[in-house]
């Protein structure tokens, strides 16, 4: 089996966001940049089925700027066995980036396409769903575990309510949640190893797929504050006074 | 313009969430129909204001997979100039397939509709809000349950229609559901959530959480920290990336307050953080805090209370 994984650059998670003074967005300067955790999830499941034998080749792809390179790398470092990356400066919705992929599926002729189940910048939670849409393939979304049984997958699924368990069949599209695995810490040989692998570099534009966008982003702004600083008490029966005869909630 | 609202439902009836979706859509839209999957509580369902007409099954269609749900949608929505479902998983689940098998880019989980096109939705785990336009001929979104104030239970008098039931798919099968049965209120619609995080410890340190949050008649809560180390199943963990809440009343024990954790409650009317680490960010946001042993102050509070 062939696995396509993407992988997308965002602001690393501990970061604390600054919205732009002119509210055209989010600041990025000199902003600490990581691989999605979501997809470094992805990255993880994938060499593990390699280290099964269930995948054979894991290829990593990344849609972004120049540098979106350091974020192949690491899934390189992580064990993928090569990466591409499609070059723009483009901010891209959840539809363009799921036509890119398909295209990638089909010429690739992937069994296998895991990403993570959101990006922690946009938080779309969208574009595996739209990428199994797109190649009418089935899904299977907030994947928590993974087995393969004969020609299928049975993947089970982090829902409202509980687990739920699904049958697939392949090709198909999975998309990670947080419990699915634990990412390895790339090793310094692997690293280094990494460096040789091969990237294939391609521009946007050479694909001629439509990635127009149908959102228009008019402002980015700050949520409302919370009113007041925080009240400290001292003990127990404080609060349940305070949240009685104050608060009139318990 | 004609709305359709796909409605997740709670035994039968319609959740808490899709009455916000319902809310939402009356914003946009003159004309209100639902496609309710569960008829079984439909004459209830047909008192909910604003709807015209609902659209239902002979029988309940069960486990209906994405890819089932999409094919049946893709003709289904055709004259409607919006298709509106909650943000529950069962929705996120459908609604960006169904997006991009129409070729349209659906707005997720949006918090105030500004006009017919221009939405606010969260980014960044709620620390920035993007107000977007959609140029999209036909608008599909999902709306975060909380920020919209549910329609009422009455007052409508809708029309039914049944349907034939949706084809099931043969790429997808489904095989089993494992669900956290609890008798506490749902987090999604309880009015008090006791939350607890890393700082509880274990599986069974949760029973003091639990004690407390039956005293008081509250929903449990948790932070990814104790989802991720067992003490408690994954349907339970509020934030970024699992349930987005917002009760009059949130009380977080022995939760640092990661941002991620943050993104799904601090909308709480009132906030309240019970933690030993003073420096603990969850106090930042929090109302009121009181720093000490959760083993101790805990049960003091369910004794007193």
């Amino acid at each position: 089996m062939k696995a396509l994984i993407g992988v997308k650059r965002v602001i690393d998670y501990n970061v604390k966001i600054r919205v732009k003074k002119d509210n055209t967005g989010v600041d990025m300067e000199n902003v600490k940049m990581s691989m999605n955790p979501f997809d470094e999830i992805a990255v993880e499941e994938a060499v593990r089925l390699k280290e099964k034998d269930i995948i054979k080749e894991v290829i990593t792809i990344s849609i972004g700027t120049e540098e979106t390179q350091e974020t192949i790398r690491s899934a390189l470092a992580m064990g993928a066995d090569r990466g591409i990356i499609v070059k723009t400066n483009k901010s891209l919705e959840p539809l363009a980036i799921s036509k890119i992929l398909a295209h990638f599926c089909n010429k690739e002729n992937i069994d296998i396409a895991i990403l993570g189940k959101q990006a922690i910048d946009d938080d779309f939670n969208q574009t595996g769903q739209m990428l199994a849409g797109i190649l009418g393939w089935p899904q299977a979304t907030f994947a928590s575990k993974i087995v393969k049984e004969q020609d299928n997958l049975l993947v089970t699924r982090e829902v409202d309510g509980g687990l739920e368990t699904i049958k697939i069949n392949l090709p198909s599209v999975i998309t990670t949640d947080l419990r699915l695995n634990e990412p390895r810490y790339a090793s310094l040989p692997n690293i280094m190893k990494a460096k040789s692998k091969p990237i294939d570099i391609l521009e946007l534009e050479s694909l001629s797929i439509d990635v127009d966008p149908r959102l228009e982003q008019l402002k980015v702004t700050n949520p409302p504050e919370r009113g007041g600083a925080v009240k400290m008490l001292n003990t127990s029966e404080e609060l349940i006074d305070t949240l009685k005869n104050k608060e009139g909630i318990l | 313009m004609k709305s359709i609202v796909i409605v997740e439902q709670d035994n039968g009836l319609v959740n808490r969430p899709s009455l916000a979706a319902i809310s939402a859509a009356k914003k946009l839209s003159s004309n209100i129909d639902l496609l309710v999957l569960d008829p079984s509580e439909i004459n209830t369902i047909k008192n909910i204001a604003f709807v015209d007409c609902i659209y239902s099954f002979k029988e309940k269609q069960k486990d209906v997979s994405a890819e089932s749900m999409v094919n049946f949608l893709k003709d289904f929505i055709e004259k409607y100039d919006y298709v509106i479902a909650p943000s529950g998983t069962f929705s996120k689940n459908f609604i960006p397939r169904l997006g991009a098998v129409l070729n349209l880019q659906p707005v997720s989980d949006i918090i105030k509709v500004h006009n017919e096109t221009t939405f606010d939705r969260p980014i960044y785990a709620g620390n920035a809000i993007a107000t977007v336009k959609s140029k999209d001929k036909k608008i599909i979104l999902t709306i975060r349950g909380t920020a919209f104030q549910p329609v009422d239970l009455k007052g409508g008098d809708a029309s039914l229609k049944i349907l034939s039931d949706i084809q099931e798919v043969n790429s997808s099968k489904f095989i089993s559901k494992e669900v956290s049965s609890s008798e506490r209120p749902d987090l999604a619609s309880a009015k008090i959530i006791i939350s607890g995080g890393r700082g509880v410890g274990s599986k069974e340190n949760f029973t003091i959480i639990e004690k407390f949050a039956d005293k008081i008649g509250a929903a449990i809560g948790a932070s990814r920290a104790a989802v991720d180390a067992g003490y408690i199943s994954n349907d339970y963990q509020v934030g970024q990336t699992g349930k987005v809440v917002a009760p009059e009343l949130y009380i977080a024990i022995g939760i640092s307050g990661a941002i991620q954790h943050l993104a799904g409650m601090k909308d709480s009317k009132v906030i309240v953080a019970i933690n030993k680490d003073e420096d603990a960010p969850i106090f930042q946001i929090a109302d009121y805090g009181l720093v000490g042993d959760l083993f101790t102050v805990i049960p003091d509070i369910t004794k007193a209370i």
